[in-house]
């Protein structure tokens, strides 16, 4: 028997019983959507992870921030000086292996407040102007401050577009871009110019939902209009960081927003610096050590944070992820093909007489077991075409409803995956039934009834 | 040389720790063309007789010999193949395949011999020509009566163009006009040269079977029970008459 033959034969059963063939398939349809579910979902969020830490500004980069003393030396608490500029001077000549420094001070609980309204940006810092390349900022409009304003401690400011959304109206509101350039705000109190504007920072998928809403009709709104608290808050949450920025120059911040400290060196915050070369991250953390430490005449007030740690944490949020993920799947193809294997010795047992007959007429024992295995991988194939399209409509239902913002991706990979395993599943689960059916002897079976 | 030769071919069965002798030391030649009805009481081993030798089972003992094959040490697979291309079987309770309509049952056979489909197409449909039923080809078995469910049997048993037809009861679930048919039916086919064996209880049958062979107790019996093999039925008289094929020996 060739076959084709033994696949129409199993496409015949299939028809023979739809109901059964359809509860049967079930299980194989749940695993395999799960499957390509699962990795679409796992994919999105890797990617979106991906863009965000290319627009945190890669992984070139560490971030040296102030710490508390270290036990041993407790008793030379009084004698820390913190982080202060003259480490970044000392820095910027003596580490050559970083091609960038750039020292930040924030503004602690900032308040910014322009046309009558009020906002509270995740950043306001003090900094020099080698932050725009620090964080990948782009200025869309205006300029961005220089060294001469920082000299000069001229009263202006660069902001992202949430705090112009919030303080002058967003361009979907207003319906169009607004740019506040010259406009003077209020932080904490103190007046400033604006004088520059960032682009607008969103990941593909944003981009692609704000253009989409662009082009619909804007339906007229009356009436009040209410917060419902998470509204305004999508989007992944480096680009919402950046947006929320507002920097001033570090001088300025000094003299005007931080006044309590004006006279004496003033205390840094954080130093961001940036390498040359990625694969001698070690080497650099080390070189700034022993900088640092000369500076800081042998106290440790300092620590190193570097992106690598935020790079692992995604790696093994993934992995774990995946893992996860790829048991459920796995699980629910397992209950799949105990369910072929369950319905396929039930048939058998109802088709006794039939492998009798076609024993009798000169089927082998290899052809019976053949067939019975093809009919099983027909049914587990079909399965998994149909979860294959199911996987498609459930990504869709898990993009509405998850929390998170990242557009699930279907990959080729997970989907012939998910199908191969759910061809391995139909075999394995065939296996049993068709040694069952093929070792029937002609004339009990014949006999059966 | 005979068709098939049985030398003291037995068989037995174990049931719990019990013997049970179905055929002892049966010996036996069929010679091509021959239509004989193996007849006996139910329990005689006729049942067997039929099974070994239409190898569907392996004896337990002794020699058979299909047409120049000694298939009594054949693998399951060679009978499987002998099964398939040189035998063909008729049942009582017809056997056919529910799911598939009459062409496709009487393809059956040719599915395991590797026909190519315009040819099993053809070879079916003249099967079918020969019983009558060439219009009934795409008719489920239970759309059609007994008689045609046994006709479509002995097309499929035909299709394969087998050396020995074995018909188990082929009469037994038919009412004896209809049952009447089928043996005219077999009866057409041993005079065009086929060989057929009917197994049977019943005397009607035998009666038409120019040879017969009676099993009691396993064995072949010496003397024909003559009302168990029909012989007092002026029907028989008529076709040994005419026939003048061998009688039992």
């Amino acid at each position: 028997m060739n076959l084709l033959n033994a696949i129409l034969i199993g496409f015949k059963e299939i028809q023979a019983h739809k109901f059964r063939s359809v509860l049967t398939m079930l299980g194989i349809i749940l695993g395999v959507s799960s499957l390509v579910a699962m990795s679409a979902l796992v994919k999105g969020m890797e990617v979106g992870a991906t863009e965000a830490l290319v627009a945190i500004g890669g992984l070139q980069k560490f971030r040296i921030e102030p710490q508390a003393v270290p036990i041993e030396q407790r008793h030379l608490r009084d004698q820390a000086v913190g982080l202060k500029l003259q480490d970044v001077w000392a820095l910027s000549h003596n580490a050559y292996l970083i091609t960038n420094i750039s020292p930040e001070m924030q503004i602690p609980r900032p308040t910014i407040s322009a046309n009558g309204k009020n906002s509270r940006p995740w950043i306001c810092a003090g900094a020099w102007p080698v932050v725009l390349e620090m964080y990948e900022h782009e200025i869309a409009h205006g300029r961005m401050f220089n060294q001469l304003d920082d000299e000069m401690a001229r009263s202006v400011c660069v902001i992202g577009t949430t705090l112009r959304d919030e303080l002058f109206g967003s361009p979907e509101e207003t319906g169009e871009e607004i740019v506040p350039l010259g406009e003077t705000i209020n932080i904490n109190g103190q007046a400033f110019t604006i004088i520059g504007m960032f682009k607008h920072y969103e990941s593909e998928q944003e981009r692609r939902e704000r253009e989409w809403a662009a082009a619909q009709p804007r339906e007229l709104r009356t009436g009040p209009t209410r917060n419902r608290g998470r509204g305004g808050q999508r989007g992944n949450f480096v680009f919402r960081l950046k947006n929320n920025s507002v920097y001033v120059p570090l001088n300025t911040a000094r003299l005007k927003l931080l006044s309590g400290t004006a006279g004496t060196e003033p205390t840094l915050t954080s130093i961001e610096v940036q390498l040359v070369d990625v694969t001698r991250m070690n080497q650099a953390i080390q070189q700034v050590r022993n900088v640092m430490m000369s500076t800081h005449k042998g106290i440790e007030d300092f620590q190193f944070r570097t992106q690598e740690e935020w790079a692992e944490n995604i790696n093994t949020f993934i992995r774990n992820a995946r893992l996860s993920g790829g048991t459920i799947a796995a699980i629910s193809l397992l209950v799949g093909g105990i369910g072929i294997m369950n319905i396929m010795l039930a048939s058998i047992s109802g088709r006794i007489r039939e492998i009798g007959i076609r024993k009798a007429v000169g089927a082998t024992t290899s052809d019976v077991f053949i067939q019975i295995l093809i009919e099983s991988v027909v049914v587990a194939i079909l399965g998994g075409l149909v979860g294959l399209l199911a996987s498609w409509g459930l990504v869709q239902v898990i993009g509405q409803i998850s929390p998170t913002e990242n557009e699930p991706i279907i990959t080729a990979t997970a989907l012939a995956i998910a199908f191969s395993f759910s061809v391995i599943v139909g075999i394995l689960a065939g296996l049993l039934p068709a040694v069952k059916a093929a070792r029937l002897h002609p004339i009990g079976a014949l006999r059966y009834e | 040389m005979a068709l098939v030769e049985l030398r003291d071919v037995t068989k037995i069965y174990r049931l719990g720790g019990e013997e049970i002798r179905a055929l002892d030391g049966v010996t036996l030649d069929i010679h091509a063309g021959d239509f004989i009805s193996i007849i006996g009481p139910s329990g005689s081993g006729k049942s067997t007789l039929m099974h070994i030798l239409g190898c569907l089972d392996s004896p337990t003992g002794g020699t058979i010999c299909l047409d120049g094959t000694m298939i009594h040490d054949a693998t399951p697979r060679q009978l499987a193949q002998i099964r398939n291309r040189q035998i063909g079987f008729v049942f009582q309770f017809f056997n056919l395949l529910p799911k598939f309509n009459v062409l496709q049952n009487v393809e059956l056979p040719m599915l395991y011999s590797g026909t190519p489909g315009r040819e099993r197409h053809e070879r079916a449909m003249e099967a079918l020509k020969q019983v009558g039923l060439q219009d009934r080809s795409k008719h489920r078995p239970s759309q059609l009566s007994g008689g045609q469910q046994q006709r479509v049997a002995i097309a499929r048993a035909l299709v394969n163009n087998p050396k020995i037809i074995f018909a188990d009861e082929p009469t037994g679930n038919l009412d004896s006009h209809t049952g009447e048919r089928i043996l005219e039916l077999f009866h057409t086919l041993s005079q065009q040269g086929r060989t057929i064996i009917l197994v049977t209880h019943d005397p009607e049958i035998a009666a038409v079977t120019p040879r017969r062979i009676e099993i009691r107790d396993g064995k072949i019996a010496d003397k024909i029970d003559e009302k168990l093999a029909g012989l007092d039925r002026p029907i028989a008289r008529q076709v040994g008459a005419g026939g003048g094929l061998p009688q039992a020996s």
